[in-house]
């Protein structure tokens, strides 16, 4: 029986006759839960959403409920919420579909995760590349407002929030939490330090903010809809709820997909139908760029409950946080981009290196340096230049950029570089030795 | 400064919205260039007198961030995406076909100031791959085989055409 | 170990297994310091915000463990302390110390990070040793030597960058050596308070800029090329002209106020090279006005005394000091008629000695020239002497200078005066005109051939500050001491020795000429000074008790180390 998807907050979204305005959403039930929330006590919200085990869909999966309590609630300052649309993870492309199909639920459930936080300002930090979805949202909050779900006096209640549309300028930077906050306040996307800057103490304007994904904030909506018995039920423990996978690269379906429960495989072949005509799968990369690379043949050593070991294949990896690093790896922003036979592992290596040495954003040595460096060995071995000792220098030399930086961009340098050499290097070596590196022209992935 | 009164107005009732007046920094430039076609240096001063700035705070902050430019934009401004999804669907490939049928090096601006043409990194549409940003409308599945409209569209609007839009 | 905290509010951390003493909440970097145990470091300085993105300083840090659940230390079997290791490293500048934390700065974690950030920095930076002016000071250098891996693997293209921007009237940029550390950056917004410099351009292609038509052209400019760890903003003064390993620093004070800036006067077989500032918590952090870093250039000047000089023609010292003590002792037979301008700029040495010579000459009134301008609130004071308050102390006046002398210029006119005996000061610019001087005998004790010198019966040429030992009590009643740089001319002699001699001649019994003997004097017969000599003066000075003339109205305001509403206060000396 093949697998369908679980369409939670996309239950709607892609219905022939549901569009972004807000009688759409008011027809199926939308702002029921934030009219509620305002009779709630904020703790017990906050309680329901720690209850509900949901993690971060931006990329960490921290826990949503553990974030919230982390904030400083004793400083006197004003406390903000910050919705990160800034996706730019290369594979990435759910929240497009969040913001741009369904905003109200966006909008519904950053209200009420701002009331369950004592916020009486917010932000929607969307990528200056998301310009329709920048004017979407503005005329959402403004239906939205004119109905009493966004501003002064929320559902009628005494609580009173506003909502800012703030759109970033082509930086993947500022999907780091507190890039982003140095870029709301008007700086360069620099990271902080932390300590002391943790966002949950000294974030926007050195006031305690809380920096939540798009799809994550949607999520409270179901939450408090659905209770926490009932949220729990979906997924398995620690990896509860849905998860909007995007799928991308050779496979006959790509697209985005919300499931929950399932494997790699069955999303591969069940949803996205498979790889190309005459081709084969030869590499995933789960969880957007900066994951680590998976073979399509590697084996994995699992343990069944009597404590039995087994070795189980990419098919078989369960589709969630905690499935994935098992493999190896990370769900990340669930940004899945497949590659079939067709492709030289290290172009795909050096498109990928030239990402994040652009995207760096300069400020700590290692990464600015090291991506850089990355680059530049991956560009000039897939043009037959490669020397010996390149890969060894590739591999080392990253090794000191991931866990040494301000910031985890780090390790979008390191994971890729280390895993795609650890994981084809018979490849990579041969084709450098022989000098061939390198994809047919009409399929090559870096600039020659 | 030439402003436009809706950009000035604009502008106006954007700063505060802020609880911080340099926060609205972004926003603001988005606003001139948008306005200008480019953030000169004698707008990042004006910015800079608006906000209570220096002017390198604000040229910090338009020089970190690719979508703001200095130098003018074409009528028609055309991002085609190469990050690895795109790049594995033959992003390069179409980009060669655009640079020929557009008459525009990648990277560049025609003589004529009509088009800028260039590659840019993942723009979140990996799943129709590959895809180009034409001002404010997104194209899809630009496979080679595939361009015919995008590049008309890109004519017309390089022409001073009006503007057919997409859904994205 | 972690103990329960002593009542000196110290608490215990570890580092290299060494147990420290130190304040909670301190910077590791400068616990570590206080041991000898060096950490490495470009962007940290104890003076501006912890950036902590140049990433060199990177330890391993652990903490006592605690159970999650009672929140309990937890110990290892042989009762120490548990301590959990942090899985990565942390940056030592950005690690506050806590209690019973312990850091290793010396493991192979530690090395592997230095020698991953040292192959980094040098990855695009210019092989420009050879003509930069940073080298033999260069941290870049140094740590490369102790801490890199010693070869490079690098085999692409470096990033160019622009070489040679002139950012400034006093600075030189180059792009290409810069490492980005953000150190001028942080100094311009957080001290100088202009904010002039920043970085644009993104990832490995960052530069440090000023906008297009803006100038680092602020009063604390250089202290951005002191602050930069390499050759990236260098002094354009000081380009090419010297390598710092053939000089010598000699520690001076800025003499261009009363805020009494520490510096450091670097010199070579007799020429000075260039001041930078040295470092003195409690009256400039690490920091001088570029205004104080020229002053060495007067000892070159072209109006410079290379000797003494009597009615203008060069002179023996000795002629010249016989002839000096018969002007001023033919003047006291009318007494009152002597009458002696000293100077703000002498040391409190000197200012003693000139006391008791005005003594000697009958009971001269002595006065200074008083010296007012504009000052900022960092380090500029209003007060453009040096060292008023020496000249306080040893009793040479009781009341704050005037710049106009004009009780002098009458009682000029009115004849009273005859005799002038003027140390180091142009009394042209202090109120009299060239018909009083010419009115009256004058001896000139000083540096250059000014305009009250050119009328002098007899000019004793003297020594700058860079050329002689001595010290000037600053706006803090602080005592600080300034050492001689560079000899001075062969025919010059130093100015204690001239004083000295005139008030042996003059007073016919021995006068101390050095320094030790000037001090013992001194200690014993100036109450603020008792108890202390030269050598005893901390190389920070030693804040005096100002108290007998705290209400003096002077004219000083606040500064970075001075308040002065805190100073009328008696009670409110610090060390």
């Amino acid at each position: 029986m093949p697998v369908t998807e679980t369409r939670l907050l996309l239950k709607y979204a892609d219905e022939p006759d549901y569009t972004p305005g807000i009688d759409s959403y008011l027809m199926v039930g939308g702002y029921e839960m934030l009219k509620k929330a305002v009779g709630m006590k904020p703790e017990e919200i906050r309680n329901e959403v720690k209850g509900s085990g949901l993690r971060g869909r931006g990329g960490a999966g921290f826990p949503c409920g553990v974030k919230w309590d982390l904030v400083d609630r004793k400083s006197g300052k004003p406390i903000y919420l910050i919705c990160n649309c800034d996706e730019s993870e290369p594979g990435t492309f759910k929240d497009r579909q969040l913001v741009h199909k369904d905003p109200h639920q966006l909008i519904e459930g950053m209200m009420i995760s701002a009331f369950a936080n004592d916020v009486k300002l917010a932000f929607i930090y969307i990528r200056e590349e998301m310009p329709k979805g920048a004017k979407i949202l503005s005329a959402a909050i403004d239906e939205a407002r004119a109905r009493g779900f966004v501003g002064a006096n929320i559902c009628g209640s005494s609580y009173s929030c506003e909502l800012i549309v703030h759109r970033g300028a082509g930086a993947y930077i500022c999907g780091e939490e507190t890039g982003l906050i140095e870029s709301l306040e008007g700086k360069r996307a620099y990271p902080r330090i932390k300590p002391p800057y943790f966002p949950a103490v000294l974030g926007l304007y050195n006031c305690p903010t809380i920096v939540n994904n798009v799809e994550t904030l949607c999520n409270i909506v179901h939450i408090l809809r659905m209770g926490v018995v009932e949220y729990n039920k979906i997924g398995r423990p620690n990896n509860t709820g849905t998860r909007l996978w995007c799928v991308s690269g050779h496979v006959q379906r790509p697209g985005y997909f919300e499931v929950a429960g399932i494997t790699m495989g069955q999303l591969l072949y069940d949803l996205c139908g498979g790889p190309r005509p005459g081709r084969k799968f030869k590499a995933i990369v789960p969880g957007g760029g900066s994951m680590k690379i998976l073979r399509y043949d590697e084996k994995f050593k699992g343990k069944k409950p009597n404590g039995e070991a087994y070795e189980y294949g990419v098919d078989d990896i369960p589709l969630d946080f905690d499935g994935v690093a098992a493999a190896g790896s990370m769900s990340g922003s669930g940004g899945m981009m497949v590659m079939d036979d067709s492709v030289d592992i290290l172009e795909a290596l050096a498109n990928l290196t030239q990402f994040y040495a652009h995207e760096s954003c300069g400020q700590c040595t290692p990464c600015r340096e090291g991506s850089q460096w990355a680059r530049k060995i991956t560009a000039r071995m897939c043009t037959g230049n490669g020397q010996p000792g390149d890969l060894d220098t590739l591999y080392d030399m990253a090794g000191n950029i991931g866990g040494r930086t301000v910031c985890p961009m780090g390790f979008s340098t390191t994971w890729p570089v280390q895993s795609y050499i650890d994981k084809f290097r018979e490849e990579i070596v041969a084709k450098a030795r022989e000098n061939r590196c390198g994809m047919p022209r009409e399929a090559r992935l870096i600039q020659k | 400064m030439n402003l436009k009164p809706e950009t000035l107005s604009t502008i106006e009732n954007l700063i505060p919205r802020y609880p911080q007046k340099r926060s609205a920094l972004m926003m603001v430039l988005h606003e001139v260039q948008a306005d200008q076609g480019h953030i000169s240096n004698e707008a990042v001063e004006w910015v800079a007198r608006k906000l209570d700035l220096q002017p390198i705070n604000v040229l910090e902050v338009v020089t970190f961030f690719p979508s703001y430019r200095q130098e003018k934009l074409g009528r028609s401004w055309v991002r085609l995406c190469r990050t690895l999804s795109c790049g594995l669907m033959g992003a390069y490939t179409t980009g060669e076909v655009l640079e020929k049928e557009l008459g525009c090096k990648m990277g560049h601006t025609t003589e004529d100031g009509s088009i800028t043409l260039e590659y840019s990194e993942c723009l979140a549409a990996c799943g129709t791959g590959p895809v180009a940003l034409v001002d404010e409308d997104l194209f899809e599945n630009l496979t080679p085989d595939k361009l015919g409209p995008v590049i008309a569209e890109i004519k017309n609007r390089a022409a001073g055409g009006v503007p057919s839009p997409t859904k994205g | 170990m972690s103990e329960p905290k002593k009542d000196d509010g110290l608490i215990s951390v570890n580092i290299d297994r060494v147990e420290v003493r130190c304040r909670p909440g301190e910077n590791i970097v400068e616990v570590a310091a206080s041991i000898g145990h060096e950490i490495p470091h470009y962007c940290y300085h104890p003076k501006l915000s912890v950036s902590g993105n140049c990433r060199m300083c990177l330890v391993e840090m652990g903490l006592p463990g605690k159970d999650r659940a009672t929140g309990k230390l937890l110990h290892n079997t042989d009762g120490s302390p548990l301590i959990q290791w942090f899985p990565g490293p942390a940056i030592a500048c950005g690690t506050r110390a806590a209690p019973g934390m312990h850091i290793r700065t010396t493991s192979e974690v530690v090395k592997k990070c230095r020698e991953g950030v040292m192959e980094f920095l040098l990855l695009n930076h210019p092989l420009d040793c050879p003509i930069c002016d940073q080298a033999g000071e260069c941290r870049l250098q140094e740590f490369s030597t102790h801490y890199g891996r010693g070869y490079s693997r690098f085999l692409e293209e470096k990033n160019v960058k622009p070489k040679r921007t002139v950012l400034g009237p006093r600075v030189t940029l180059d792009d290409e050596r810069c490492i980005l550390c953000s150190r001028c950056i942080r100094f311009s917004r957080e001290i100088a308070r202009d904010d002039v410099l920043g970085f644009t351009d993104r990832g490995s292609y960052s530069t440090l800029t000023c906008f297009p038509g803006r100038k680092l052209e602020n009063n604390y400019s250089l202290n951005t090329v002191d602050i930069c760890p390499v050759g990236a903003l260098t002094s354009t003064d000081f380009r090419f002209k010297m390598r710092v390993w053939f000089l010598k620093a000699s520690p001076s004070i800025d003499t261009e106020t009363s805020t009494g800036c520490n510096t450091a006067v670097w010199s070579r077989e007799g020429k000075i090279y260039r001041i930078t500032p040295r470092r003195n918590d409690g009256v400039n952090d690490t920091w001088m006005p570029d205004s104080g870093r020229t002053l060495y250039k007067q000892v070159e000047a072209e109006n410079r005394l290379q000797q003494s000089l009597v009615r203008g023609q060069p002179a023996a010292f000795a002629d010249a000091l016989r002839e000096a003590t018969t002007i001023l002792t033919g003047g006291t037979r009318a007494s009152g008629s002597v009458a002696v301008v000293g100077s703000g700029r002498s040391s409190v040495e000197e200012q003693f000695l000139l006391k008791k010579l005005a003594g000697a000459l009958g009971g001269a009134t002595a006065q200074i020239v008083g010296r007012v301008g504009e000052g900022d609130d960092l380090l500029v004071s209003k007060d453009k002497n040096p060292n008023v308050r020496g000249a306080l102390l040893t009793g040479l006046i009781d009341a704050l200078p005037v710049p106009q002398l004009s009780g002098l210029a009458r009682e000029i006119d009115a004849g009273r005066v005859k005799t002038l005996l003027v140390v180091g000061e142009d009394l042209v610019g202090a109120g009299l005109n060239a018909a009083q001087l010419a009115k009256v005998s004058i001896v000139y004790v000083g540096t250059h051939l000014d305009a009250t010198a050119a009328k002098a019966a007899v000019v004793l040429a003297g020594l700058t500050v860079f050329e002689k030992f001595g010290s000037f009590i600053n706006q803090q009643f602080r005592i600080q001491k300034f050492h001689r740089a560079v000899p001075g001319p062969a025919g010059a002699r130093d100015d204690l020795v001239l004083l000295a001699s005139l008030l042996a001649n003059v007073s016919g019994a021995e006068a101390p000429s050095v320094m030790e003997s000037v001090w013992a004097a001194m200690s014993a017969e100036v109450p603020a000074l008792a108890g202390l000599s030269f050598a005893r003066i901390p190389a920070t000075g030693k804040v005096l008790d100002g108290a007998p003339w705290s209400s003096l109205p002077f004219i000083e305001g606040k500064t970075m180390h001075f308040n002065p509403a805190a100073a009328r206060a008696p009670a409110a000396v610090t060390a």
